[in-house]
């Protein structure tokens, strides 16, 4: 059994607004992800599966509950914990490279090691052409690969991602979820990923959180194991397609209790 | 490739034919006699004008004299909003004690406040600056601390998640993001400082485009109070090229609406 990368234990997440009221975005949080192991969070719109990732990536606190990294309590955000979201936050004023060299900028390493391994995240992405563009000329898709690539070259012990492919059209996101499988072979890396798309949640997960809608918590463990590669083929596998209905029974069940304000 | 755009944008004939217009309307009012030319001066008496005082010397002179007076008062203007404006956006507190002060003077007539001025000041080249400095600094410490505040958020979160350190977000991160805004305010501001002028002028100067101004009313010498409204406006617009131009050198990353 792989060693755990991070634990969630009963964490909850309350906001109070402006006027005093209280709205429970999280409630009872259990989670566990594996090293190497692609964890997938799926739920309907507005369950808190931002709020969660924001949580453990520390640009939000929960009001109650541990969260562990490597054993370590999460304070606050940081280099361990890279995060990448749905709208691209490239930093518009640096190139492909620069951007990428970030992180290392910020860990003080030399102007030719922070090159040497921009170069090679580059490549891993595929945009070496594009390495001194700036991000007005890149498109929605490259714009993403950028920002994996800048996340990916920080070396984090865990990737957090929001959503990564959801801004973009059908047939970018087919080849970024390629893109996604093919690091992941490449480079190990223990990942968080947040989706609202089953298909996506079912092709690239090795295990699988659904949530119920808000107050968001654990509806059910899905755990995968597909012999082989993974590619378009998995989306006709029997045991996918039963995974499949599994999860949209789910959330239509959610989605019907919503609507009869149960 | 991008065509290269001009400050007048595509539709530059468009904009010669609109100042043609008006120089046609101005001819037609004055060389068809309809306007006196106390009201509204011959274009040629204009031009006369402005030549004579560059023969004897005060064109140069009254010019330098207003870039001056303009570039100290809004150079001390801007020096000052950076760091309060910063303060203004990292501390509530701060904000709190000295936002009612900028909301209040802010809306006063600079004209109005020249009276006082020259009790506090005296009538010398400080308290000139001081008008266009009051002028400007108000509107522009908000401006300021507007820009820093809009950064996007997630550029921000960006860095953090990348491990950035405070001081590494606020230089290498927020600082950048900033610059298209800020030069923005600056063109905006040095501009009013421009029409701010008559006013610093108005009182015991002995030089410059305002005075000039003051000077030619007591006479009802129309055609230099227009030489000098179209040198004023003429400056005032180069300031504003130029501006534009260097945040075209220093942002070439920034995408604007509509380019």
């Amino acid at each position: 059994m792989a060693a755990e990368k991070l634990t969630i234990t009963n964490l909850n997440k309350i906001f109070v607004n402006a006027n005093g009221t209280e709205v429970q975005a999280l409630k009872d949080i259990q989670l566990t992800v594996h090293e190497k192991e692609l964890c997938m969070l799926v739920g309907p719109s507005g369950c808190g599966k931002s709020t969660l990732l924001n949580i453990v990536g520390g640009l939000e606190t929960a009001t109650s509950g541990e969260i562990c990294v490597d054993g370590h309590h999460v304070t606050g955000p940081g280099a361990d914990r890279g995060m990448v979201f749905q709208g691209y936050s490239l930093f518009p004023w640096l190139t492909v490279r620069e951007n990428i060299q970030f992180g290392l900028r910020v860990k003080g390493l030399p102007k030719s090691r922070q090159k040497e391994i921009a170069d090679k995240f580059i490549e891993l992405v595929g945009l070496k052409d594009f390495a001194d563009a700036l991000p007005k000329t890149l498109s929605g898709g490259m714009k993403q690969q950028v920002a994996i690539a800048r996340t990916l070259a920080n070396e984090p012990s865990l990737l957090l991602m929001d959503e990564p492919f959801g801004a973009l059209d059908a047939q970018t996101r087919l080849i970024m979820q390629e893109l996604l499988v093919d690091i992941r072979q490449k480079m190990e890396t223990t990942i968080l990923f947040i989706t609202h798309d089953i298909d996506e949640a079912l092709l690239l997960g090795d295990n699988i959180y659904v949530m119920s809608r808000r107050p968001g918590s654990i509806r059910e463990q899905i755990s995968i194991s597909y012999e082989g590669k993974r590619d378009h083929n998995t989306l006709l596998r029997p045991d996918f397609i039963e995974n499949k209905r599994k999860i949209m029974e789910m959330l239509w069940q959610d989605s019907s209790d919503a609507a009869n304000g149960k | 490739m991008n065509k290269k755009k001009n400050i007048f944008g595509n539709y530059r004939y468009l904009s010669v034919l609109s100042l043609a217009a008006i120089l046609i309307l101005w001819c037609g009012l004055t060389y068809g006699g309809v306007l006196d030319k106390i009201f509204l001066p011959k274009p040629t008496a204009v031009i006369q004008a402005i030549i004579s005082m560059y023969h004897d010397g005060t064109l140069f002179q009254n010019i330098v004299s207003s870039m001056r007076r303009v570039l100290v008062g809004w150079g001390w203007s801007a020096v000052a909003a950076l760091p309060i404006g910063l303060a203004m956006v990292m501390s509530k507190k701060f904000s709190a004690i000295i936002q009612p002060v900028i909301e209040f003077v802010r809306y006063l007539p600079i004209v109005a406040l020249v009276p006082l001025t020259v009790l506090y000041l005296g009538l010398g080249e400080t308290e000139k600056y001081t008008i266009i400095f009051i002028g400007t600094f108000f509107q522009l410490v908000l401006m300021v601390g507007d820009t820093i505040s809009s950064v996007d958020k997630n550029l921000i979160n960006a860095a953090k998640t990348l491990g950035a350190k405070k001081w590494q977000t606020y230089v290498w991160v927020i600082f950048p993001a900033c610059l298209p805004g800020l030069l923005d305010a600056f063109r905006v501001t040095i501009g009013w400082a421009w029409t701010y002028l008559v006013a610093a002028e108005m009182v015991a100067s002995d030089s410059g485009l305002g005075y000039l101004i003051i000077k030619s009313q007591r006479f009802l010498a129309t055609d230099v109070i227009f030489a000098g409204l179209i040198l004023i406006g003429a400056i005032g617009l180069l300031t504003d090229m130029f501006f534009r131009l260097l945040t075209r050198i220093i942002v070439p990353w920034h995408e604007r609406l509509g380019d």
